[in-house]
């Protein structure tokens, strides 16, 4: 076997491992909660008679143990229940609403990683100089603001004063692909202006550190140009801690934009889980929680394996 | 002149201005009155209902845990959603009157205990099927199941006997009830086929609109349901519910345009919306009241001087004019306010007092130790505030109120009826006797405050089955008294729904029973293009 994908193969197991043990974990916390589902559905309306006939209905009688492998033994065989709320089936309900998480994502993804490499590798040529300044001063200043805050500011400046796109960014199925993208267009700004910076500085610092390396200097007194130099040279050696980031990120987009999704009321996987675990729905709560461990345990595989296959050493072990 | 004379025109339009006002107006600038008169008509004719369009709704209190079952019903989105597609056997209007929807007469026994409903022919369901007697029954006999967990399950439960023959409906009742009815037009008791017993969630209904989206959460849309028995609604080709829980977006989508109605105007806000074009706030006393509850079988709230002092120290137009930014009107400590019939208007308001707070708490003997006022954000909005000026408030009366914070989190099931003390609200009732009968009579499953008062039961009994108006009404007012002076309730307010709407909607009235004209503002309104 070769050497690469025995390490793959590796990691993967890895990974299912953990996502076992991310189940265990949600699952104990959901039933540290204060309150079951059965006071959380009827909340107010709640009468001793009402709360007891819900809870029989629901199986929560059942003792926690027995609940959670009846669930994993679903899950395994590809049955994620129907949701203790409203009964609707959980697969089909991810399914719709993970398709936009990943819609959104891909979008701010396209947009921001070649701009944030870019912008890195700029800031990396001019470092010290006005250039780099610049670019580190605006993204520095979008990271910090805060998400909603930026969602507020792009409502009110392109809804608003300029309106060209709308507040509210849900979108359905049957709507054409560029209707999709101007619905999502807000959303989208704003997450690209929250993960530039992150990306353009590890880009901009990890460049900088292999430019100390001699044979920069080498390739500087071969006579080829500093953007030359960075690209061909630099940024092949710099891809390892770059592409870490950029996953790091991506996996934020996918799993921790919830804020973003409320505030353009973007039908997605965030909103549907906070929605879920303030009503204690366990197995709704356990298949998205399950299906956000799968994304960054993955995404995390991913940039493992890019930056062995990035490393020569890596890649021919002795 | 002529700028001036269509901005006349479209206030008469929107019904903002009489005929006599208008022609005085239009006199001015010089227009004569037959021209002016005839001008008026013409203006006025416009606002007849327009058909076709797409009439959008932002609103918060969606979840995607929501279901169409109208029996589970409980936050905003599912109740208008409801209203869209189902009808009940009547509706309470705008004026606190029966209107005649699934049922087309209504007569009772003299002690009010058996009620025919006469059901009105070739009503159709979105499915095309005929509203009979049997579905009535069977809907009412669903709800009476506790397995169907309903929100109607006490009002339905008063009823013993339930009869179908031919289009006849009859209820019979344990006890005598005069405000039957009504109690029909809860939101809970849509009629559905078969009484939804095989598919409760089905969303077919009777209703001006037909369930074509259900994405629970997210939007909720419809179509106009070609049979509809009543022309007066249902004037879009197409409605739809965008569930916007933000408050920013939500305000954003209707100034955009994306939507044209919302509900829930943050109080805070509304000052700045008012100036925003093509847009106008809309506001209505409703019944739903904040309240602060005392369960009055615990120490030491068990003491009536205590109640009372703390009923003194709370500062009620503090309260309306900064919780509510001004829409509301102060609580007497009873539930019931002019929205009702049969209101006691005498009775008189009760104020903030802190010489007199400072004495019954005197008289009350407590050991001084702090009193916990429990409170979250998700009581009502602003609870955390309110509960902050009363603790103020009650202080400088010498009353050593603290504040605990809650987080929402299971807020329902640990502090609400758990604690002694703690703030919540209540959505009001059609009528007195529904709202005392929830949550006051000694037996009441949802009695938060623990009053039990064999008086206060009795007379609430008797007031049922009393069909005479005026002693019906005196009734009401010794209950009211009883609970102010005794009951362990503290209500410093009554709440407005604060709503907004786009120019271009027509056919907007305000409605009390409900927010959005009681769940009906999409079908009863149009779209002016």
């Amino acid at each position: 076997m070769h050497p690469v994908l025995k390490l793959v193969a590796q990691r993967i197991a890895l990974g299912l491992l953990l996502l076992l043990a991310v189940s265990v974990v949600i699952f104990a916390g959901t039933e540290a909660l204060p309150g079951d589902v059965a006071s959380a559905i009827l909340g107010q309306s709640a009468t001793p008679e009402a709360l007891a006939n819900l809870r029989d209905k629901l199986g929560l009688n059942e003792p926690a143990l027995y609940r959670y492998f009846s669930w994993l033994g679903g899950v395994l065989t590809g049955d994620l229940g129907t949701a203790l709320t409203n009964g609707q089936d959980i697969a089909q309900a991810i399914g719709q609403r993970l398709g936009n998480t990943i819609f959104l994502a891909a979008c701010a993804a396209v947009i921001s990683v070649p701009l944030a490499i870019l912008l890195g590798l700029v800031a990396a040529r001019y470092a010290g100089r006005w250039p780099d300044k610049l670019i580190s001063g605006i993204t520095l200043s979008t990271i910090s603001l805060p998400e909603f805050v930026a969602a507020y500011f792009v409502i009110y400046l392109l809804t608003q004063l300029i309106p060209i796109f709308n507040p509210v960014a849900m979108v359905f199925p049957g709507m054409g692909f560029w209707e999709k993208l101007h619905a999502v267009a807000l959303p989208v700004i704003v997450l690209v202006l929250v993960v530039l910076a992150h990306m353009m500085r590890m880009t901009r610092a990890a460049i900088l550190n292999v430019m100390q390396s001699a044979y920069i200097e080498t390739a500087e007194l071969k006579g080829l140009s500093p953007m030359q130099v960075i690209w061909k040279h630099a940024f092949p050696n710099a891809i390892a801690p770059i592409v870490s980031v950029v996953v790091l990120n991506l996996a934020y987009l996918v799993v921790g934009v919830v804020v973003v999704e409320v505030v353009f009321s973007y039908n997605a996987l965030g909103q549907y889980l906070v929605d879920h675990v303030s009503k204690r729905d366990l197995p709704v709560v356990q298949a998205v929680g399950l299906i956000f461990a799968a994304v960054y345990i993955g995404l995390n595989i991913l940039a493992d394996v890019i930056s062995i296959v990035a490393n020569p050493r890596l890649r021919h072990p002795k | 002149m002529t700028d001036q004379l269509s901005h006349l025109a479209r206030m008469a339009a929107k019904g903002r201005m009489t005929r006599r006002e208008f022609n005085s107006r239009a006199a001015a600038l010089g227009v004569s009155a037959a021209v002016a008169s005839s001008m008026f008509a013409t203006a006025a004719r416009a606002e007849e209902p327009k058909k076709g369009g797409l009439l959008r709704a932002g609103m918060q209190g969606g979840e995607s845990t929501n279901t169409l079952d109208p029996a589970l019903a409980a936050s905003e989105v599912p109740f208008a959603v409801n209203m869209i597609w189902g009808e009940m056997l009547v509706d309470v209007n705008a004026k606190g009157e029966i209107d005649y929807r699934i049922a087309e007469e209504i007569s009772s026994s003299p002690d009010a205990k058996e009620w025919k409903f006469k059901i009105r022919s070739g009503v159709e369901y979105h499915n095309g099927a005929t509203v009979t007697a049997d579905d009535v029954v069977a809907t009412l006999k669903r709800h009476t199941d506790e397995k169907a967990q309903s929100g109607a399950l006490g009002i339905v439960k008063g009823i013993t006997e339930m009869k179908a023959e031919g289009d006849m409906v009859t209820l019979t009742l344990a006890s005598g009830n005069a405000d039957l009815p009504f109690l029909m037009a809860d939101y809970h008791l849509i009629i559905q086929p078969g009484g939804g017993v095989d598919n409760p969630a089905a969303g077919i209904g009777a209703g001006p609109y037909k369930v074509v989206v259900n994405e629970p959460g997210v939007r909720h849309g419809f179509e106009k349901h070609a049979n509809y028995f009543d022309s007066t609604m249902g004037h879009a080709d197409q409605v739809e519910i965008l569930v916007i829980n933000d408050n920013t977006a939500r305000t954003a989508a209707l100034q955009a345009g994306q939507v044209q109605m919302i509900n829930r105007v943050d109080p805070k806000i509304i000052e700045l919306l008012k100036g925003a074009p093509g847009i106008s706030i809309q506001h209505v006393a409703g019944r739903g009241h904040y309240v602060f509850i005392m369960h009055v079988d615990k120490a030491p709230f068990d003491n009536n001087d205590l109640r009372m002092a703390l009923k003194l120290a709370i500062n009620r137009q503090e309260m309306v004019d900064k919780i509510l930014g001004g829409y509301g009107s102060r609580g007497n400590d009873f539930p019931i306010n002019s929205a009702y019939p049969l209101f006691d208007d005498t009775i008189p308001q009760r104020e903030y007092d802190a010489a007199a707070a400072a004495e019954y708490y005197k008289k009350s003997g407590h050991d001084g130790s702090p009193i916990e006022l429990r409170t979250a954000p998700g009581a009502f909005p602003g609870a955390v505030e309110a509960a902050q000026l009363f603790a103020a408030s009650a202080n400088a009366a010498g009353i050593p109120l603290t504040v605990k914070l809650e987080p929402d989190d299971g807020y329902w099931s640990d502090v609400w009826n758990v604690q002694p003390f703690c703030a919540s609200y209540w959505g009001g009732r059609p009528v007195q006797d529904q709202m005392y009968s929830t949550a006051y009579l000694s037996t009441a499953d949802w009695n938060d405050t623990k009053f039990k008062n064999p008086k206060f039961d009795e007379v609430l009994i008797a007031a049922r089955a009393e069909l005479d108006a005026t002693k019906r009404k005196a009734m009401y007012s010794e209950l009211a008294n009883l609970l102010r002076d005794e009951g362990g309730l503290i209500c410093p307010m009554f709440n407005d729904f604060v709503e907004a709407k786009r120019d271009e909607v027509g056919g907007w009235q305000p409605d009390p029973n409900g927010e959005l004209m009681n769940g009906r503002a999409l079908a009863k309104c149009w779209l002016n293009a």
